[in-house]
């Protein structure tokens, strides 16, 4: 009983870990490039989502904020790639890192300078308390969370393999080149996936904070989730949310069963454990060739 | 009105001319190729036809629609493919997925019923894939329709571009070196692809090649380049014994000698 209890908290937290990193995979398979800021799109996506649903801030219907939220989170993707990627493309890998770390104290400024420092908590109709059976207690909102997670799951693999666009997010992310010359805009689509990697962490937000507390600070579980996104293997979609989910689990299990303080390093533990031992991630798609 | 028309072209990069006024006409049905030494500007040429340069004076029409209006991903859609010399292929995808990108010009249906996977979405689907194993069919690819493309040969590969490039039911095939690293039997095969290319599916084809044996058999015109500078022009055996080719290829000993390019 207990074993589930802490299965269903570890893989709600999961799933928060697991779309973030699917954030960081799909900026990453779409322009090489990581984007540490993703955390930070995360915890904005939950306070945009809060300033408009929150009954002291705008009070607008949560499912009338919903799509609202959506067109902010991904308008602000894909003018980020417009006006400030842009800008250092061609540049190193390294100008682009430090530009998203610049990315996220932006945000962290930003979302505290509006909303204020001090942990507040979304009017979220996924916060829905515990229920209990027996001695099992299960928060209801964790179970919410997961089932959020496998339907944006669903739809992002209805995305890519069957729609014009998503096939064409592939396409540009193998070979830009060639994707030109099938008719496919490289640089618009690049745009497009920045704007569903603002959505996608919209989604993470309000996840989030359906589970708990929220403030600026809440986006440095970005760090636990590129963790996750290299576990997976970087690179690889399905990957990103399986890492997602192993780190989620490892934490609550760790916590119980060792000693104090270890479940803080657990993550990092496997990190650094599959990269010894499979160095392309535990499902990457990329395998050195047998020889 | 030919289908291809290149009036008096010129790119430069920095100081160095890579194409010096370049005018030359690519006629419906025809098979045309570009000949000249390493460097000449061949591939530069299909680089300017696709856009992925921009000449500094000049104009390019494909029947009739100035090519140089468009962005590099509205090319294909005028009914331009392409080959590249060193193979651009998704290499993490299948030999059929990436026959069914080159189809990617002639989707149609809308964002919405693609996620719902309606039924005129299938259809559609269906129709693409249909096109495809025409194209497996036509190139005889079906033993590696599921193999990823990172795991084949070379030759293989070449004759993968070729189709992804005929999946999209072009009118104009450019085809960058096609017979280049291909064995005595693979060139053979080319060779009869080109023709029925022409012949079945009436496709012109503009193709750079250094292979003169190929070009003589499949060409019904050449042109010659050196130094980003059109040197000659006409039937293959005109080019190959024009004086100022031989020269180019073989220095001026040769053509007192009244030596051949081979």
């Amino acid at each position: 009983m207990e074993v589930l209890q802490l299965l269903i908290s570890g893989l709600a937290n999961g799933c928060v870990y697991g779309l973030i990193a699917l954030g960081f995979v799909l900026i990453y398979k779409a322009t090489e490039a990581v984007n540490f800021a993703q955390g930070d799109f995360m915890m904005l996506g939950a306070f945009v989502t809060l300033g408009l649903v929150n009954p002291e801030y705008a009070g607008i219907p949560f499912w009338l904020a919903l799509p609202l939220v959506f067109i902010i989170m991904g308008l602000l993707g894909y003018l980020l790639d417009i006006v400030v990627l842009r800008a250092v493309f061609g540049q190193s890998q390294v100008a682009v890192i430090i530009v998203t770390i610049a990315l996220g104290f932006v945000i962290r400024f930003a979302v505290g300078e509006i909303w204020g420092h001090e942990p507040q908590s979304l009017r979220s109709p996924l916060a829905l308390g515990d229920v209990r059976i027996g001695d099992l207690v299960l928060g209801l909102a964790d179970i919410a969370v997961i089932i959020v997670t496998l339907i944006m799951t669903l739809l992002l693999w209805q995305f890519f393999q069957h729609t014009k666009m998503g096939l064409a997010m592939q396409a540009a992310s193998q070979n830009q080149m060639a994707a030109y010359y099938m008719g496919i805009p490289v640089k618009r689509i690049q745009g497009m996936v920045w704007a569903l990697a603002g959505i996608v962490a919209a989604v993470a937000g309000i996840l989030y904070a359906s589970k708990g507390a929220l403030d600026p600070t809440a986006g440095f579980i970005g760090i636990k989730a590129f963790a996750a996104a290299v576990i997976g293997g970087f690179g690889s979609l399905p990957g990103a949310l399986l890492g997602g989910l192993i780190v989620g689990v490892i934490e609550p299990f760790a916590a119980r069963y060792l000693p104090p303080g270890w479940s803080q390093i657990a993550p990092y533990a496997l990190l650094i454990a599959v990269l010894l031992f499979r160095p392309h991630g535990l499902f990457a798609q990329v395998r050195a060739k047998k020889v | 009105m030919s289908l291809l028309e290149i009036d008096s072209v010129t790119l430069k990069f920095g100081g160095v001319t890579a194409v010096n006024n370049l005018s030359m006409r690519v006629e419906e049905g025809q098979v045309f190729a570009l000949v000249g030494p390493n460097g000449a500007g061949k591939s530069t040429v299909f680089n300017l036809i696709s856009r992925f340069y921009t000449p500094v004076n000049g104009s390019i029409t494909f029947d009739g629609k100035d090519v140089l209006k468009m962005a590099p991903h509205e090319v294909p859609n005028l009914g331009i493919a392409r080959t590249f010399q060193n193979i651009e292929l998704f290499h993490q995808a299948t030999v059929l997925q990436n026959l069914l990108v080159g189809r990617h010009r002639h989707r149609q249906t809308n964002m919405i019923a693609q996620m719902l996977h309606l039924p005129s979405v299938r259809a559609e689907e269906r129709a693409h894939r249909h096109a495809v194993e025409e194209v497996i069919d036509f190139l005889d690819l079906q033993p590696y329709r599921n193999s990823r493309i990172a795991g084949l040969p070379y030759g293989v590969r070449k004759v993968v571009e070729l189709g992804r490039a005929l999946a999209s039911k072009p009118r104009l095939l450019l085809l960058d070196e096609p017979a280049s690293g291909l064995s005595v039997e693979e060139t053979q095969n080319m060779r009869w692809w080109i023709d029925d290319i022409r012949r079945q599916m009436g496709i012109t084809v503009l193709m750079v090649e250094h292979d003169m044996g190929l070009v003589s058999k499949v060409c019904d015109r050449v042109l010659a380049l050196a130094d980003g500078a059109k040197l000659a022009e006409g039937t293959p055996a005109e080019v190959q014994s024009h004086p100022k080719v031989i020269e180019a290829y073989l220095g001026t000993n040769a053509v007192s000698k009244g030596g051949k390019v081979a």
